[in-house]
């Protein structure tokens, strides 16, 4: 009798789960950990709860690097997951492997209204014509962050405007000569101070529309007003007023502990700002250089997008389609811009979040959103799309590292900078051809 | 006279050494086989293409100036660390063999260290000596040395080579003192009858019967400090600043799975291999040479 029941219980359990795996699967692969990847199953699960046809199943893969590494392993075996989340400077490489993806507009099939993005967001994931092949998951600008309290001790009014860098290099002679360790640090400096900066000032980057035209491409960003720029920042290094950190975020502890007076960074570090800071912080516009243009063209996004790869179903590519539909509905988005300080990728989401008097509680949090938004991107302000891109930021780290060591000047570091990324463009035209 | 055992015959011989030739075959030879072969390419990431460039991979790579200057990188990087971690260990050997209470405690700390992973080890390192939150840089700002190894291309290297040393030196320490402990008592003791001091003692007598343990750990710790030490690397300084501390197996890494050039990343395994070979080669050959067995 006992076995009859545990036989039935059996049974029982496994007709529950091939129920549930009548289900179409979709599998999903991410580079969230911690908070965000919470986030990131929250957002499935929602969607897996909301309909009975797919189930989504997603897993985390490791950081950026290795997300993609176990994408491009897997379609090599054959195991390729429906969605692989894929960093922008990765954007290239996706676009060029021709057979390994499936460009998201036609995934999304006829009735995708691709005008409901916003621009400066998905233009940095679209095709020549306009198309989107991937679709925009986290996105975010580089903005300055400010400590008021460190401004006033300095005896500096903590409104004082920094809109431009003139105004800028004002507010940090003062924080030097009163006696500031850290009147200023960076996080990215080759994409706040180098890509987002030429964006900004509507400049080309690289040639070929920064790569959009082709991948016959090459990198500009030796021109006049990007070595202005890193110059000034080079003699800034060289005064103490620049405080050089590192390749990646490492600014962000000493800004956090109150060590630093001013500090650009993306606007999705304000979880980690507002959780962590015992001081009165701000978010200010990242500054221009007026002598450059007479105001600011739009920054560029950094943050990572969901590509769709190819060798899968028909029924399986609908889920994906259903699941991206999801992803990019107002309430959605609205919540993961709330919750995580990255852009919505959507207007509408951006109006809901407005609506719901977000930006009035958190006062800065629109200033992203603004500074993406304020103007229609041009040529040299969609995006980048270079190949090898993320070792050509590595180039650029160690040129940029040289100008603040004060061993080269920026006019050289950036020559070499060009010189050497060069090398690595024509090599992955030669790849790609 | 020697003494040899042999086997009629040559199926059972063969039979014998045949899981050995097979494992050598899979894990080895059909590994170092496929990059060879790779290094001729430029494949796409994904595979779905590639093109024959025959030996130009290397053309590229030697055509770069950066790419040779990581050569001598790695020069200094393996010395240092051979140097530190034999040094150190060698030195802590000879202590604990002295020891005659409590030696069987002091070995398991030392030997704790080799537990921990690289990656880990790096992150430590990088705490202690983190420009502003660190430990150690804090003690040296005090006394009114300015730590900044994010800048200082000497600064970064000591760190990488202290942090990749460190785990090292209880594997060696393992070696040298169950070296110390091989050499007969009575040999160390008749020298001290005649007079020898320990000085003397260590350099006529214990320094040529340890040779053959320093002989393995040299090309070991070479061996490690060439292949193992990228998680360090990474960790701490990721090759910076500039490129002060980008070693040829770290470039290998950042090229191949950073970067995607697996073309490229190829070409640079082949070209390890090869500097390792002519190093075991040459540490064989001329080194060995003075080693007492």
């Amino acid at each position: 009798m006992k076995t009859l029941t545990s036989v039935i219980a059996t049974t029982a359990v496994l007709s529950s789960a091939q129920a549930s795996f009548a289900a179409t699967e979709i599998e999903f692969w991410h580079a969230f950990t911690g908070r965000l990847g919470e986030l990131v199953a929250e957002q499935v699960d929602t969607f897996n709860a909301s309909q009975d046809e797919y189930t989504v199943v997603q897993s985390h893969k490791g950081n950026y690097s290795e997300t993609l590494n176990a994408g491009i392993a897997a379609f090599r075996a054959g195991e390729q997951p429906h969605i692989l989340m894929v960093i922008e400077v990765g954007t290239a490489t996706m676009m060029a492997a021709e057979g390994a993806i499936k460009p998201v507009y036609e995934v999304m099939g006829d009735g995708f209204d691709q005008s409901k993005y916003i621009g400066s967001v998905k233009g940095y994931y679209t095709s020549p014509d306009g198309n989107m092949l991937s679709l925009p998951f986290n996105s975010s600008t580089p903005v300055l962050w400010v400590n008021r309290d460190k401004l006033s001790e300095a005896g500096i009014d903590p409104d004082t405007p920094m809109a431009t860098w003139e105004q800028v290099g004002g507010v940090l002679d003062v924080l030097k000569e009163a006696g500031v360790d850290c009147p200023m640090t960076t996080a990215w400096q080759s994409w706040i101070h180098l890509e987002n900066f030429s964006a900004y000032h509507n400049v080309p980057f690289a040639t070929q529309d920064n790569g959009f035209a082709g991948t016959d491409t090459e990198l500009a960003l030796n021109g006049p007003a990007q070595v202005a720029h890193i110059s000034q920042m080079g003699q800034w290094a060289q005064d103490g007023k620049f405080i050089y950190a590192g390749r990646r975020n490492e600014g962000g502890a000493n800004f956090r502990a109150g060590e630093c007076a001013l500090f650009t960074e993306s606007s999705a570090g304000y979880a980690g700002i507002k959780a962590e800071a015992e001081f009165d912080f701000e978010v200010r516009p990242l500054p221009y250089w007026e002598a450059v243009a007479s105001e600011p063209q739009n920054t560029i996004i950094g943050g990572a997008s969901l590509w769709v790869m190819e060798g899968h179903e028909d029924a399986e590519y609908a889920g994906v389609a259903a699941f991206m539909d999801f992803l990019s509905s107002a309430d959605i988005q609205a919540k993961w811009h709330q919750d995580t300080g990255y852009l919505p990728i959507t207007a509408e989401a951006g109006e809901k979040t407005k609506m719901m008097g977000f930006y009035d509680e958190n006062p800065g949090t629109d200033i992203a959103v603004m500074q993406m938004t304020a103007k229609e991107p041009t040529a040299n302000s969609k995006g980048l799309r270079l190949g090898s891109f993320d070792q050509i930021r590595g180039i650029i780290d160690e040129e940029l590292e040289a100008v603040w060591s004060g061993d080269k000047d920026a006019q050289t570091a950036l020559d070499s900078a060009a010189e050497r990324g060069n090398a690595l463009l024509r090599r992955f035209e030669q790849a790609t051809q | 006279m020697e003494k040899r055992v042999t086997f009629k015959g040559i199926w059972l011989p063969l039979l014998l050494v045949l899981p050995q030739i097979l494992i050598t075959a899979v894990f080895f030879f059909y590994p170092a086989g496929q990059a060879i072969w790779q290094s001729l390419f430029i494949p796409d990431p994904f595979g779905l293409s590639m093109q024959w460039v025959g030996l130009g991979n290397f053309e590229f790579l030697l055509s770069d100036p950066f790419y040779r200057a990581s050569f001598l990188t790695t020069a200094i990087f393996s010395i240092l660390v051979t140097v530190v971690s034999m040094g150190v260990a060698l030195y802590l050997a000879v202590l604990a063999d002295r020891l005659i209470k409590g030696s069987g405690t002091y070995r398991t700390l030392l030997i704790w260290p080799y537990a921990v992973a690289p990656a880990v080890a790096g992150v430590l390192w990088l705490f202690m000596f983190n420009t502003r939150v660190g430990v150690v840089s804090w003690y040296l700002g005090q006394l009114g040395y300015d730590w900044n190894h994010v800048l200082n291309e000497g600064e970064a290297m000591g760190l990488v080579v202290v942090a990749s040393a460190w785990g090292r030196i209880s594997y060696n320490f393992l070696f040298f003192l169950a070296g110390l402990q091989a050499i007969p008592k009575s040999v160390i003791e008749a020298a001290a009858i005649d007079g020898a001091r320990f000085w003397t003692r260590f350099r006529t007598i214990v320094w040529p019967l340890l040779s053959p343990t320093t002989f393995f750990l040299l090309v070991v710790n070479i061996i490690y400090a060439f292949f193992e030490t990228f998680g360090v690397i990474h960790t701490i300084t990721s090759g910076g600043p500039q490129q002060a501390t980008t070693i040829l197996v770290y470039k290998v890494y950042s090229d191949g799975f950073v970067g995607q050039d697996l073309g490229s990343s190829a070409a640079q395994s082949v070209i390890l291999l090869v500097i390792v070979s002519i190093l075991t080669v040459v540490q064989f050959k001329y080194i060995e040479r003075r080693v007492h067995y």
